[in-house]
């Protein structure tokens, strides 16, 4: 069973990929490098504050504008372990998906979810956990389609599987 | 159930009788676009490949645009990655400094995109091309690179919001308005994961220009894709700009061409669900004006006070155009840009710019105290060419007001149409065009 714990960076509406990580980085495409710089315009601090496995919790719209896929490996760079949001702009949804970011959809959780809780998703299930709280979501689950290209790994390893 | 214009065309990219909202479906690709931001990114991915090379040399379009002529060393790098690239593999269709120009105004003028294709592209504002009766959308570096590989993508077939169009513009009116007042309207996630479909019998009155920069912003109201019916105006514009070379199956001439498109036409069934259907009269769009810091603060003149300004930017993949660079001269003709603002223009293409030249743009914005640059996307996303300072106002033709998204974090963004910028350069303040006499 796949999971993800961690303590929670909790953003609102609207968050978008030039916050994620500013056009200025990106002419670099390290991920390291880009993890250095990730939502700095949005919180400066988020960047000495995060660890492994922590969670952005977030509400609508999240990962809206560029289609620079810098946003989500900056985000993955950094050590973040799933992204839980009411909903998610669409090319930001697909990049996530295809470089193996988790990210589950869920309306209800954001609204409860506080900064700095505990929080855990079982991806098997889609049931997170706020252990802060104790109270429990039901986030989407992916269509079996999507589901095969996040067992791969991503898209690349899934293409590669698939003509194998 | 009837099908949408862009539920049509993909049907016919996945090799379906028929498709409805929530499939997902593999669909063919008539072409990957990708630029010097995300190309670099993509062509690594192109490694992990277990297959060699590109699907079609022919189909893959790559515009160094964002950070060219190359503002560093790291840009510098970027683009030399994507020129090898290039190289390597034969693409046909790669630009460089001195042919290229802003990747969404210059693919239709390259006759790249044509009514029915199916277009991806590693940039947001790749929707542009629903001008043309095309469905086009943005995808990541890692799609780019599946496309490139393989020649298709994976999509979930979208709904669709139908906006019908009545009437014409008023004078200093354009499609920059009309698609602002329409992200106001809905909101910059109204669209989301879904098409926006623009009918009706105000169709027609859209100039080819209006076009592209409505459905280049389709993306800001959250949409897959902006599409267009194909009409006179789509035949004539893309007859016009004819690359024969692209489709060498097609007869000589532009009968033959005219036959070919009319068989790449997807009209909306009568019967086609929509989820929402605004019917919006272009006679009463006013100049608007979206606020800092989401395109969906959109604002008329009755509800704007006094906004000083440091610069205006007249040009990026949705305003930089000839019919806008025409509307931006005519306005600064004869006068000067206020003292201490800055106003750059930026035609979107070398074509644009050599148009702007033998008509005597060029001399009527120098003359008027603004600069006139190379083609580049270089200030719309706080590349260069035009980065503000802490606190900094611009008025703003390009498609994002986000929050430091052309330099310092305090910085503020208007977005408005050409008029609407030139007017504001002359008057040092935020100036609804119609009262420019």
């Amino acid at each position: 069973m796949e999971t993800a714990r961690g303590r929670v960076f909790r953003y609102g509406d609207n968050v978008d990929t030039d916050v994620i990580i500013p056009a200025r980085y990106l002419a670099a495409s390290d991920p390291k490098e880009l993890a250095a710089h990730c939502m700095e315009d949005i919180d400066q601090s988020f960047i000495h504050e995060v660890k492994t496995g922590d969670i952005i919790v977030a509400d609508k719209n999240f990962g809206c504008g560029s289609s620079r896929e810098h946003a989500p490996i900056a985000i993955k760079a950094a050590g973040v372990s799933c992204v839980i949001a009411r909903t998610f702009a669409r090319i930001f949804y697909r990049n996530a998906i295809n470089i193996g970011l988790a990210i589950v959809e869920c309306d209800e959780a954001p609204e409860k979810i506080k900064a700095g809780d505990i929080v855990s998703v079982n991806f098997d299930t889609g049931v997170i956990t706020d252990e802060t709280t104790g109270e429990t979501f039901q986030g989407q689950a992916f269509p079996p389609f999507m589901q095969k290209i996040i067992d791969a790994g991503g898209l690349v390893s899934y293409i590669n599987n698939e003509q194998a | 159930m009837g099908m949408t214009m862009t539920q049509k065309i993909l049907a016919a990219h996945a090799g379906l009788a028929s498709v409805s909202a929530g499939q997902l479906i593999e669909a063919d690709l008539d072409l990957v676009l990708g630029n010097d931001i995300t190309s670099p990114v993509a062509i690594r991915e192109m490694d992990r490949f277990s297959r060699e090379g590109v699907f079609d040399k022919d189909k893959i379009a790559l515009v160094p645009d964002h950070f060219v002529p190359n503002k560093d060393i790291k840009s510098a790098e970027n683009c030399k990655c994507v020129r090898e690239f290039a190289r390597r593999n034969e693409i046909t269709n790669y630009f460089e400094v001195g042919e290229m120009g802003i990747e969404h105004a210059l693919l239709p003028e390259k006759g790249l995109v044509i009514p029915g294709d199916a277009v991806i592209g590693a940039d947001s504002h790749t929707c542009t091309y629903g001008a043309l009766g095309a469905f086009s959308t943005g995808v990541g570096s890692t799609d780019m690179a599946a496309g490139m590989a393989t020649g298709k993508a994976w999509f979930k077939v979208p709904s669709a919001i139908r906006f019908e169009l009545k009437g014409a513009f008023a004078p200093m009116v354009s499609g920059k308005d009309l698609i602002l007042h329409i992200i106001g309207m809905i909101g910059v996630d109204g669209a989301l994961y879904q098409s926006m479909e623009f009918t009706g019998p105000g169709v027609a009155a859209l100039s080819m220009d209006d076009r592209f920069t409505i459905a280049n912003m389709a993306i800001e109201a959250g949409a897959k894709n902006g599409i267009f019916p194909v009409d006179e105006k789509t035949v004539s514009y893309v007859a016009a700009h004819w690359n024969a070379q692209q489709h060498p199956g097609v007869g000589e001439g532009e009968e033959a061409v005219r036959a070919y498109l009319a068989e790449r036409t997807f009209q909306p069934d009568d019967d086609a669900a929509y989820t929402a259907v605004y019917e919006i009269n272009l006679d009463e769009i006013q100049p608007t004006v979206s606020f800092p810091h989401l395109p969906e603060n959109a604002r008329t003149f009755d509800q704007i006070e006094d906004i000083q300004i440091d610069q205006v930017v007249i040009g990026s993949c949705t305003n930089g155009r000839i019919d806008d660079i025409r509307t931006a001269a005519a306005i600064l003709k004869g006068r000067h840009v206020a003292p201490g603002i800055r106003c750059i223009i930026i035609p979107a293409t070398q074509s644009i710019y050599l148009q702007a030249l033998e008509e005597g743009l060029l001399k009527t914005f120098i003359e008027a105290g603004a600069v006139v640059s190379t083609p580049t996307c270089g200030p719309c996303l706080g590349g260069y060419m035009g980065v503000l300072a802490a606190g900094e106002r611009c008025v703003s033709t390009t498609n994002r007001n986000f929050v430091g998204r052309m330099g310092d974090v305090t910085s503020e963004i208007y977005l408005a149409s050409p008029a609407t910028a030139a007017a504001s350069a002359i008057a040092g303040k935020l100036t609804d065009p119609r009262t420019i006499a």
